[in-house]
């Protein structure tokens, strides 16, 4: 897939390699790098997935990674069913009805 | 073109610090170990009335306090007769962004805006950055927030991703980075690159902004109830909410009103590994921040914090992760109010302390923040068992192991707090000053009493015990 000029994109960027983690970080940390993603407008004229490209920020920065996603959606939602939480508001809600149920 | 350098950034911390905050901290350092807190406070930040006519400027404050009316009777249910305290709740999820951090942010970009900043940088994963973009947004600056969101497969909290479409939103900048605490040194580079003005969470101003809570709580109670309320319950983190509705609360006079913290117990969870990032149930509210910071505040991103908890705090009371979401689900179904996991902390050990109190004593759950994807109960737990925690009903008490199983109660009767003793609190701030090879000694005993809340010969004590 191909991002034009003026799309919205995420890219990707190594921040830190794994060597040059902070002493203080614990070893699992210590062993990946520091990645960064940012959005924003595509500035260059076409570029496809893992080429290194520019960006303009809302903010109105330039920023250079590799082009991640193009026209990122947010993918965190309501979650699953949970079954042992939808009991507990029933058991509630059968208590606010004057049930018997509480306890 | 300086260096890029993890070293160099760090070096040059002061002067960056300097340039994006305009606060001259030195001014107000003591000789020993201590600065002059209330110093600071007063010459750097804003009275009340300024307080208030900056926040009514964009919409922020004036919440409602609203009483529990069902909750109370639950409790007085499973409680011995006579007992079951009402409990009140704030609704600071009624503020512009849907949270209390709009108090804070409101005055930290007012601030921005009289300096002549043209932007504001915050680093912050949680409700502060869409409370920085809000305000930056209805005064006309720009906005960058910078998150730590991702764990090393990419994968971000719900949670986090939440709060970053917010920020969007609102029209600013988000970079999101991966775990680790060096998102301290993106943050400087940012603020050198851009000359933009920190809007800490931690800066006297921010603080200042929260004291109109504490304010409000004050003069609602004394409409709704007739009285000031015996206790307020502050989830605790960073200690900026605490701190702030405590010293608002001393400014309207509601001086025996006691203030109570509270955090999720996530004990066990390392807060900079890659590994835990991502069975944490919460992104704050919980001990990994609470504890941390309580002892040492100064930790923060500014050189001296303003957030002080261990001189406010009157107790602080943890609770479990599958308590909180009960009491998230309890909060829909018993009041109609669906409203975000951090306030809940406080609630779920509200609805525990409600239980030994007398029927006529208040408590005031001094806030909540908004819900919807990724915040939702609903969001977390499947979130949760994905990363491999187990999710059960059961008694927190005995099941619930933070990362590993989240336990949500089978009765009401299981939501209790466990108390973590101030005087552990104390004994490890001594340590981490003593760890960092600032020994407090004779000379120190008046700010030292002052920040620990003990008076100085009680500190005096102490701090001999430690140091033995
Ligand atoms: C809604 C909400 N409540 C409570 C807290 C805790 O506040 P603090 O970090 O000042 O202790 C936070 C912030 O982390 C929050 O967003």
């Amino acid at each position: 897939m191909m991002a034009r000029r003026g799309q919205w994109v995420q890219i990707h960027s190594i921040l830190l390699k794994a060597g040059e983690r902070a002493p203080s970080v614990p070893s699992d940390t210590a062993d990946v790098p520091l990645e960064l993603r940012v959005r924003g407008f595509l500035q260059d004229g076409s570029a496809s997935i893992g080429q290194v490209v520019r960006i303009l920020t809302a903010a109105g920065r330039l920023v250079e990674g590799a082009l991640e996603i193009i026209e990122p959606r947010h993918v965190h939602d309501f979650g699953d069913y949970v079954p042992e939480l939808s009991q507990a508001g029933d058991e509630l809600t059968i208590w606010l009805a004057g049930g018997d149920e509480n306890e | 073109m300086s260096d890029m350098s993890y070293e160099s950034v760090m070096s040059r911390k002061a002067q960056i610090m300097r340039a994006s905050i305009g606060i001259e901290y030195d001014k107000y350092e003591l000789e020993g170990i201590g600065f002059d807190y209330e110093g600071l406070m007063s010459d750097t930040a804003y009275p009340m009335e300024e307080i208030t006519a900056i926040q009514r400027e964009t919409g922020v404050g004036n919440t409602p306090l609203v009483e529990l009316k069902n909750i109370t009777r639950l409790v007085r249910e499973i409680s011995e007769p006579g007992k079951g305290a009402r409990i009140f709740l704030k609704d600071e999820a009624a503020n512009p962004s849907g949270s209390f951090k709009d108090r804070r942010a409101s005055v930290s970009v007012a601030r921005a805006k009289e300096l002549g900043y043209r932007g504001v940088i915050a680093a912050t994963s949680g409700n502060y950055g869409a409370a920085v973009a809000s305000q930056a947004m209805k005064r006309g600056l720009k906005c960058i927030v910078i998150q730590e969101c991702y764990d090393r497969t990419g994968t971000g909290q719900p949670e986090i991703l939440e709060k970053a479409r917010a920020c969007e939103a609102y029209g600013a900048e988000v970079a999101q980075l991966s775990v680790g605490p060096e998102l301290f040194y993106y943050f400087l580079l940012l603020l050198e690159e851009t000359g933009y003005f920190n809007a800490s969470l931690y800066t006297p101003f921010a603080i200042a902004g929260i004291e109109s809570l504490g304010f409000e709580i004050a003069q609602q109670s004394r409409r709704v109830i007739g009285k000031d309320p015996n206790f307020v319950l502050a989830t605790h983190a960073g200690g900026g909410n605490l701190t702030g509705t405590a010293r608002g609360l001393i400014k309207a006079g509601a001086e025996k009103t006691s203030v109570i913290g509270a955090s999720v117990d996530l004990s066990g969870l390392h807060m900079a590994s890659d590994r835990d990032f991502n069975r944490k149930s919460f992104t704050t509210g919980h001990t990994g921040f609470g504890i941390p910071f309580a002892v040492f505040p100064d930790r923060s991103d500014v050189p001296r914090n303003a957030a002080r908890p261990l001189r406010y705090m009157d107790r602080y009371l943890l609770v479990k992760q599958g308590e909180v979401f009960y009491v998230t689900e309890m909060l829909a179904r018993l009041e109609g109010l669906q409203r975000g996991p951090a306030g809940n902390t406080s609630l779920t050990a509200a609805i525990a302390l409600a239980r030994e109190l007398p029927e006529d004593s208040t408590i005031v759950v001094q806030e909540t923040e908004y819900t919807g994807a990724g915040k939702a109960p609903s969001a977390q737990l499947t979130f949760a068992r994905k990363n491999g925690v187990k999710v059960v009903r059961g008694d927190p008490l005995t099941h619930d192991v933070p990362g590993k199983v989240i336990a949500i109660p089978e009765n009401p009767s299981q939501i209790k707090y466990t108390e973590l003793g101030l005087d552990r609190l104390r004994e490890s701030y001594i340590r981490e000053l003593i760890k960092r090879q600032i020994v407090p000694s004779e000379k120190d005993l008046d700010y030292l009493a002052r920040e620990i809340k003990l008076t100085r010969d009680e500190a005096a004590r102490l701090l001999k015990e430690v140091s033995r």
